[in-house]
């Protein structure tokens, strides 16, 4: 057992998880509770909008921790993942100390940690508080990225030529998520804890839109799962996730709809539908303009 | 059997299956086995599956595999029992089978007959009829386990022969039958409202269907024992849906697959661009290899470039769409429409033996079930007599579509070159590769296949370049590499 664990049981990192906000399923809360057990990085896919980024934000309300977030993009490099040196700073330094040092004493000034930007993944190595390190839309890199990645899951270092190499002080919480855009490599799957996020059941949604969204009434909570429920059943190019399962709440709310009849469903259903030929086919399956 | 024999024969059993399960992942599954508690079946599975699982595909084919090696009961089990409780039992599973085992058939030939499958029906409807999903999952669960036994036994010579058949216990029980009342208990409870019954129909179908799933892994669970699980693993554990193969896909795979063409066009775009970005490397671009230099005092260090213009061909699909390879022509036909804004230009023509454009049905953003509506629909123009030929095809389309094929477009034909030994036309077809720039033949046959019966695989190979193309792997290794 690590030092101070992120959560003690499976049923702790549930309850713990649900206290922050987040309601878990079993598989959620078990897969949490090995991460942390086993301090190892946590890779969670899934369709978007069903709580990835967001479990990654829970796990540190829930332990009291920090989020050091690090956004994956295209063309993302080592100077924006990792670190950087200073080179204003050092070009002002060698300007500053004059000509007479010799070379050997520059260089040992200049590439001292005063001139070290550090960046996510670094900071979040070198941090003594309990971190939770969120590395979001992994799969939006390009695959070099991947390789530097390697040396931070599996060893919790980094490598810089100068310094030589730095330890996690103590090891954060790594969350990486992924939209399945892209397969990973099997060097950083192999690193990892994998968890699947998927749709949750009716009621678990249920639960969900009525803890996020606290002013909407049952009844209109439950017709509103069940018609986003009747959806994913279709087949659609984007079928509704979670988040706009809420956003759809709130906009109930906001336009107090007491009841989700047929013709409620068709003026709102463009904040759950983001294709015309999803919403095409939603109205012709759900017989909504008869 | 000891535990930890039976955890190394899983895993063996789990890369026959196809997963990658490496030492590291062994032992990572290992530690997270020591930080859980054995006594919690649902426990023990979700820290195999976040170890062992690296890919979403694969879970199906591990869940399978997991109630095979760690069942949640063992022989008849205990009936009152279907919680965490029973999971004590599964370390003990190897032992006792074929005990129990015979007991329980023996109790069961007892138990069989008219009056035990009417009531068994009537628990059915009552079961599923009421309360909510999980509660009719756990019920459906339950009566199937007990259906297996009662009904679904076939008594072989000796002990340790006895099979299970989850195919003769349903036959018995019908569950489709079931559907009608099950719909009637659904209504009697709800208060009525539009569209109501057709919510029962579907929740109705969704609990039979759970009670059909459920029957079936009884019936490998009960074979398992007998048998051994890797006699099991080997015959019924089916293919995950990426490779499985296109001919013989079932009606709930097809579905399943078309679901995975939006998937798969969206991650092959994304490498694409990916790739295409990676070797763009165009003109110099002054003004921001200027601005650059500013950061390092003037001195132009990296050079910045203009992205190079991509290249876009003309796709001109020709598929056979004659019964055994409809589905593999239309998945082909679907995923080349998701691809479409990486091509110039896309024709499709579908053919049995008379060439019928079908270009208009791929409209951009239109619905992938409507297109297939649409597809199979017009196959029957397609058509003149209804027997395949290649060379008939061929010649017709030389006549009346040789505009479609010029300098810049790609040919991709589909299809088994199965043409009933007619004329093959290799002429035609040899016109109409060499005025495109490249033409490709996708065969969804197994390579072993080729040349037998009236396949003209090689002969077509010749004059075009033939690859097989069985699965959704292979055919989006193809489409990576054709872009």
């Amino acid at each position: 057992m690590p030092a101070t664990p992120w959560f003690s049981s499976p049923a702790d990192a549930i309850e713990r998880l649900g206290k922050a906000g987040y309601l878990a399923d079993a598989a959620t809360g078990t897969t949490a509770y090995l991460a942390g057990a086993l301090e190892k990085p946590l890779l969670i896919e899934g369709p978007a909008g069903v709580g990835k980024t967001e479990l990654a934000k829970a796990v540190a309300r829930a332990a009291g921790a920090d989020l050091v977030r690090l956004q994956c993009y295209e063309g993302l490099d080592e100077a924006r993942a990792l670190y950087e040196w200073n080179y204003k700073k050092q070009l002002l330094a060698i300007q500053a100390s004059g000509h007479e040092q010799g070379w050997d004493r520059t260089q040992e000034e200049i590439f001292t940690e005063e001139f070290l930007l550090t960046r996510p993944l670094l900071s979040a190595i070198r941090r003594e508080e309990p971190t939770v390190l969120l590395i979001d839309e992994v799969d939006k890199t390009d695959v070099e990225v991947e390789g530097l990645l390697l040396e931070v899951l599996s060893d919790f270092q980094v490598t810089i030529p100068e310094l030589g190499t730095i330890s996690a002080v103590r090891r954060p919480f790594v969350v990486l998520t992924s939209n399945a855009t892209r397969e990973l490599s099997e060097a950083v799957k192999r690193r990892c804890l994998f968890l699947h996020l998927d749709y949750p059941d009716a009621e678990r949604e249920r639960e969900i839109v009525t803890s996020q969204v606290p002013g909407l009434d049952d009844a209109v909570a439950a017709q509103l799962v069940a018609v986003v429920a009747r959806l994913r059943d279709l087949e659609l190019r984007k079928a509704p996730s979670i988040a706009e399962s809420i956003d759809w709440a709130r906009t109930l709310l906001a336009l107090e709809i007491d009841d989700l009849d047929d013709a409620a469903v068709d003026a709102t259903l463009g904040v759950v539908l983001k294709h015309v030929s999803d919403t095409q086919r939603a109205v012709r399956e759900l017989k909504l303009r008869r | 059997m000891s535990l930890l024999d039976r955890h190394l024969s899983f895993l063996e059993a789990l890369r026959g299956a196809g997963l990658p399960v490496s030492l590291a992942e062994d032992l990572d599954a290992v530690a997270a086995l020591t930080a859980v508690t054995w006594g919690d079946r649902a426990l023990v599975r979700e820290a195999y599956a976040a170890t062992l699982v690296k890919r979403r595909s694969q879970r199906a084919t591990f869940d399978t595999l997991f109630d095979l090696w760690f069942p949640p009961l063992v022989g008849e089990g205990h009936r009152a029992g279907s919680g965490p409780g029973d999971a004590e039992a599964t370390g003990a599973a190897g032992e006792d089978a074929g005990g129990e085992d015979a007991a329980g058939s023996g109790q069961g030939h007892v138990r069989d007959g008219a009056a035990a499958l009417e009531a068994l029906r009537d628990r059915v409807v009552e079961a599923l009829g009421a309360g909510s999903d999980e509660q009719a999952a756990a019920l459906a669960t339950g009566l199937a386990r007990e259906a297996v036994g009662t009904f679904g036994s076939l008594p072989g010579a000796g002990r340790g022969m006895t099979g299970w058949s989850a195919y003769a216990a349903l036959q018995r029980v019908a569950p489709e039958r079931l559907v009608e009342r099950l719909v009637a208990a659904l209504l009697s409870d709800a208060e009525p409202e539009p569209g109501g019954e057709e919510r029962a129909r579907r929740t109705a179908a969704r609990r039979l269907g759970t009670f059909t799933a459920a029957a079936e892994a009884e019936a490998r669970r009960r074979t398992a024992e007998a048998k051994g699980a890797a006699h099991v693993a080997r015959t019924t554990v089916r293919p995950t849906i990426d490779q499985l193969d296109f001919l013989s896909a079932r009606r709930a795979d097809l579905e399943e697959l078309r679901r995975e063409v939006h998937p798969l066009a969206r991650r092959l775009a994304t490498r694409l661009t990916q790739e295409h970005h990676a070797q763009r490397r165009g003109p110099l671009d002054f003004r921001r290899t200027v601005r650059a230099s500013l950061a390092t005092g003037g001195v132009p260090l990296e050079t910045r470039h203009r992205p190079r213009r991509p290249h876009r061909t003309d796709l001109v699909v020709l598929c056979d769409v004659s019964g055994s390879v409809a589905n593999f022509a239309q998945f082909t036909l679907l995923l080349v429409l998701a691809l479409r804004d990486q091509f110039q230009n896309l024709r499709a023509f579908t053919f049995i033996d008379h060439v019928h454009e079908v270009t208009h049905h791929l409209r951009p953003q239109a619905d992938p079930a409507e297109v297939m509506a649409d597809l199979a629909a017009s196959a029957s123009y397609a058509a003149l007599w209804g027997r395949t030929s290649y060379g008939r095809a061929f010649t017709r389309f030389a006549e009346e579509h040789a505009d479609a094929l010029g300098p810049r477009s790609s040919l991709l034909i589909l299809g088994d070159a199965r043409s009933n030994h007619g004329d093959l036309a290799l002429g035609a077809l040899r016109e109409m590769a060499g005025s495109a720039r490249h033409a490709w033949w996708l065969n969804p046959e197994h390579r072993r296949h080729w040349d037998t019966g009236d396949s003209a695989a090689s002969a077509y190979g010749e004059v075009v370049d033939m690859v097989e193309c069985r699965n959704l792997t292979q055919l989006s290794d193809f489409v990576h590499d054709l872009l």
